[in-house]
């Protein structure tokens, strides 16, 4: 297969590049791009540690090739916080400990933008099924769900 | 006048971690983040059948492909590469990191390709033809033990890795001599006997960050620096640096951010020797990256024992003998702490009873699977789950309720320090204290009242309870083969901010934030002002690791060690400014002060920088401040608790719900409530998800069924009910904190109280026992077929 030349804007800034058509889109930004803070924890798109914004919406970048982001916003967690200020989620998951080894936190912090773009102020059940696409094996959830709840209430 | 502000005092309070802001940026580095100049990627070919004899691999398609810098087999592997070491006195059939002639697991390394990005390593590594002669699979455990149907290592007859070991009453400290006159009298005395095989089914650890090594040779200085995503770097740079030929002041290992480890990350793998060797034998920096279809079969399994339990009682309740007949699947091979792992389960057979005699034994055996290893509570959480259950059957057989009988048969708080018939020596504990804490939490009678009113209604309600008691702040150096203790050092750098090093190298546990509010305590300064340092064996001198939940009984024990040295002699200096004694000083907001005397105070800065250019020098001192010590325990730690859970049952599919979880846990005095809530809600995730959705299978060929987050589930964040936790207190006198360790915790008790929720939701059906894992279907045919 040739390689394709791609157009993707990245945490605000055009990239443009020469891809195999099989390389993922998350290898495209952690590998092309060295945003590393996307990380990769399964091979089947079950774990959500590779979850970035698509065009604004959450997506699982290791079920993305390159080329199909090809003329596309992606923001990865590098670019949510704006100007070095916190994003809400991020600071509700530092104030109620909503982490431990950190290896699902950016992918769990981008699903739950979505989340909480579609309902601003989830009830716990709606928390729960809305980051139930990523799996964090270290909080057992519950700081996560509270850190959830704090962005929504600062928001 | 300005008043100085008066700094808090830190520990035991909620402080937020400083771990975080990097994480939540996206900003930590984890090892497959690293990208080193000219860095090739490794790959590995691995077995596809369980067992077998390696006739012919042919690598030449791989060879020719472009970006393809170098391809080994195991044969070429062994040319440079000894068998991989154990860490137990067990013995052990020689293993190799890439198989030479024989494979005996699916997933066992075959061959190793390196090259230019990982996409084409992985071609190659797809491209090597592999042609076997298979062999029988030995899968079943017990059938294995009969040497059916066949013998994976030829030196070990019938599969029996350890064939028989005994503990417990009448066996001598050796295992030597065995005498079964007390326990055969204690069974002849009792009126009610319970016998049950329970199986403490074979998980997978998965942290979810997998694993990954860069190793780094460089041919003209002749070191290696490893960065791994590993619990223990100083033990993985004594085994690299033996594997490969150098002496451990040429290996530098690192384990830099590390996502999880749950137990599975303490093994030095084959992938780490073998990368090591590779960019040895080649003179590159060589990358591998576990992906998570490899780290199913490559990472090693828990748990995996078979427990034949009699336990033997009065009518009225009183336990009056224990048996244990463990059975241990340990996988193909013996990996570093394998064979050590199923003794644990022996040595904390005894509970939180006060039992006469008790009389275990333990055999382990090899299978065609996945070796075993740690895995969070690492044989503590089998030996609960095994006398628990069984408690409760005797409960529901004497028709008691399972806290009054438990209450029976406790250890009281006057026996401590407790010898147990199993070799423990409990500390500290009062075990009553934590199940009227959970009871009172729970609201027992008020729950028992909710679940018998369900079931009029027809529903399918049930609770469960279950003590526990762990060993935990590992140890004393008898019980561990690295040795068992921990070591800091302590700077004050020359602006009074401090540096400390500890050895025990975290993976979530948050030791940056606790041993920063120790040491800010200690010196009375700011938090901010202190940095943590772990993880880099080029930084910190030496160490064992974060494993046994130790880190905080072990080495924060160390760390505030090194730290009173160092306090001593700046308070030397201090005395020196102030022409004061050094016994009369006291270190708080930031300044070094005569007591009663704050007016005089120099702040801790400029004391700090008189040491580092004393002039004069006072008598009798070194210039500087900086000291380390080393800590070892005199004993084990042994926290305990009591995990209570409430269950419904779906009649038409058999579904179960996890309705309601208590859990009251001691782990002694606490550094930061907060970080231990977290440590506890996750392993009672962990806990939770073995009794209800965890479960390693593999077919009678020995192909391992669960190998993707398709077939092998761990708990999502709609398995669970809110958590409700409760703390009881209870020092341990091992350690001048008094804290216990809690990393493992969540592990003990939530697993068997889930299933005997569970067996009490389908009492109506005549059950008695469920092995696990609970899947809808098991208990949808109790439900629609009778007895089970």
């Amino acid at each position: 297969m040739t390689n394709t030349s791609i157009r993707i804007n990245v945490n605000g800034k055009a990239r443009a590049a020469t891809v195999e058509p099989r390389m993922l889109l998350v290898h495209f930004l952690r590998e092309h791009l060295r945003l590393t803070g996307t990380h990769i924890g399964c091979d089947t798109s079950q774990c959500g540690a590779c979850t970035v914004l698509l065009d604004g919406r959450s997506a699982k970048s290791c079920t993305v090739f390159a080329v199909q982001a090809d003329g596309s916003e992606i923001t990865t967690i590098e670019g949510l916080a704006a100007d070095g200020d916190l994003h809400p989620l991020q600071q509700g998951f530092w104030e109620e400990h909503g982490l431990q080894c950190g290896y699902c936190t950016p992918g769990m912090i981008m699903a739950a933008v979505t989340l909480l773009n579609d309902t601003p102020s989830p009830s716990e059940r709606q928390i729960r099924e809305g980051i139930s696409g990523n799996l964090c094996r270290c909080t057992g959830y519950q700081h996560i769900v509270n850190a959830i709840q704090h962005a929504a209430e600062k928001r | 006048m300005a008043t100085t502000p008066v700094l808090p005092k830190l520990v035991g309070e909620r402080v937020k971690r400083r771990e975080d802001p990097r994480l939540i940026r996206g900003r930590a580095t984890y090892v497959d983040d690293i990208a080193l100049v000219g860095m090739q990627h490794l790959a590995f070919k691995r077995s596809d059948i369980a067992h077998g004899r390696i006739r012919a691999i042919d690598t030449s398609a791989a060879e020719r492909m472009d970006g393809v810098e170098a391809v080994f087999t195991g044969k070429q592997i062994a040319e440079f590469l000894g068998p991989m070491p154990i860490g137990t006195p067990f013995p052990s059939p020689d293993h190799h990191a890439v198989a030479v002639d024989t494979v005996r697991f699916a997933g066992e390394p075959v061959a190793v390709v390196v090259a230019r990005d990982r996409y084409i390593a992985r071609d190659a590594a797809d491209a090597i033809v592999v042609s076997y002669d298979p062999l029988p699979a030995v899968v079943d455990t017990e059938q294995a033990m009969t040497g059916k149907p066949t013998v994976i290592h030829k030196d070990f007859a019938n599969n029996l890795a350890v064939p028989l070991v005994p503990s417990g009453t009448g066996v001598s400290a050796d295992g030597s001599s065995v005498d079964d006159a007390a326990i055969d009298a204690a069974f002849k005395s009792a009126d009610v006997v319970i016998s049950q095989r329970m199986v403490n089914q074979r998980l997978a650890p998965t942290t979810m960050e997998p694993r990954g090594v860069v190793a780094h040779y460089e041919p003209g200085k002749g070191t290696m620096t490893i960065w791994s995503s590993t619990q223990n770097p100083h033990i993985l740079r004594t085994f690299i640096a033996a594997l490969t030929g150098l002496g451990e002041n040429q290996v530098r290992a690192i384990a830099p951010e590390v996502g999880g480890g749950f137990g599975a990350k303490i093994n030095i793998y084959a992938e780490e020797y073998v990368t090591a060797a590779v960019s040895k034998r080649l003179g590159i920096p060589v990358k591998w990256a576990e992906d998570r279809t490899e780290a199913f079969v490559a990472t090693t399994h828990g748990r995996d024992i078979i427990g034949y339990v009699d336990l033997a009682a009065t009518r009225d309740g009183k336990v009056v003998g224990l048996k244990l007949r463990l059975i241990a699947d340990i996988g193909a091979y013996n990996m570093l702490l394998t064979a050590a792992i199923p003794t644990l389960t022996m040595m904390m057979a005894n509970a939180t009873y006060d039992i006469p005699a008790v009389r275990c034994s333990l055999t382990e055996v090899f299978t065609n699977k996945t070796p075993t290893d740690a895995y969070r509570g690492a044989g503590r959480p089998e030996a609960t789950y095994f006398v628990e259950r069984a408690m409760d059957m005797l409960a529901r057989e004497l028709k008691m309720d399972p806290a009054e009988l438990r209450r029976k048969n406790f250890i009281q708080p006057h026996q401590f320090p407790f010898a147990t018939q199993t070799g423990a020596v409990y500390d500290s504990g009062d075990y009553e204290k934590a199940l009227n804490a959970a009871l009172k939490a729970a609201g027992w009678d008020r729950l028992k009242a909710e679940r018998d009113a369900a079931r009029a209604q027809g529903r399918l309600v049930g609770l469960g309870l279950s003590m526990y008691v762990e060993v935990c702040g590992i140890g004393p150096s008898a019980s561990l083969p690295t040795g068992g203790w921990e070591h800091s050092q302590v700077t004050i750098e020359r602006d009074g901010r401090i540096s400390a090093t500890t050895g025990a190298s975290p993976h979530g546990q948050g030791n940056e934030t606790t041993f920063a509010q120790m040491l800010a305590d200690q010196f009375g300064v700011p938090f901010e002002h202190i940095t943590i340092l772990h993880g880099d064996t080029g930084v910190v001198k030496q160490g064992i690791g974060t494993f046994g939940s130790r880190s905080q009984a072990v080495g924060g024990t160390a760390l505030h060690m090194a730290g009173a040295k160092v306090k001593t002699k700046m308070a030397k200096f201090a005395a020196a400014l102030l022409e004061a004694h050094e016994d009369d000083l006291v270190f708080e907001n930031g300044t070094i002060g005569v007591k009663g005397a704050p007016a005089s105070a120099k702040p801790f800065a400029s004391v700090a920088a008189f040491a580092y250019r004393p002039v004069p020098l006072p008598e009798g001192l070194e210039p500087g401040l900086s000291d380390e010590a080393f800590f070892e325990p005199t004993n084990n730690t042994y926290p305990f608790g009591c995990h209570i859970s409430m269950i419904e049952i779906d009649r038409q599919t058999g579904e179960p719900t996890l309705l309601k979880l208590v859990a009251v846990d001691d782990a002694g005095h606490l550094i930061n409530p907060l970080i231990v809530e977290g440590q506890i809600h996750g392993g009672l995730a962990q806990g939770i998800g073995q009794a209800m959705i965890e479960e390693v299978v593999y077919n009678e060929d020995g192909q391992l069924l669960t190998g993707s987050f398709m077939d092998y589930a761990i708990p999502r964040a709609t398995d669970f009910p809110r958590f409700e936790l409760t703390a009881t207190v209870t020092p341990t006198p091992v350690n001048p904190f008094g804290a216990k360790g809690v990393g493992e915790a969540g592990t003990l008790g939530s697993t068997p109280s889930v299933v005997s929720a569970v067996v009490d939701a389908l009492s109506e059906f005549g059950v008695a026992h469920i092995d696990m894992m609970l899947r809808p279907e098991k208990l949808w045919r109790i439900i629609h077929g009778g007895r089970s």
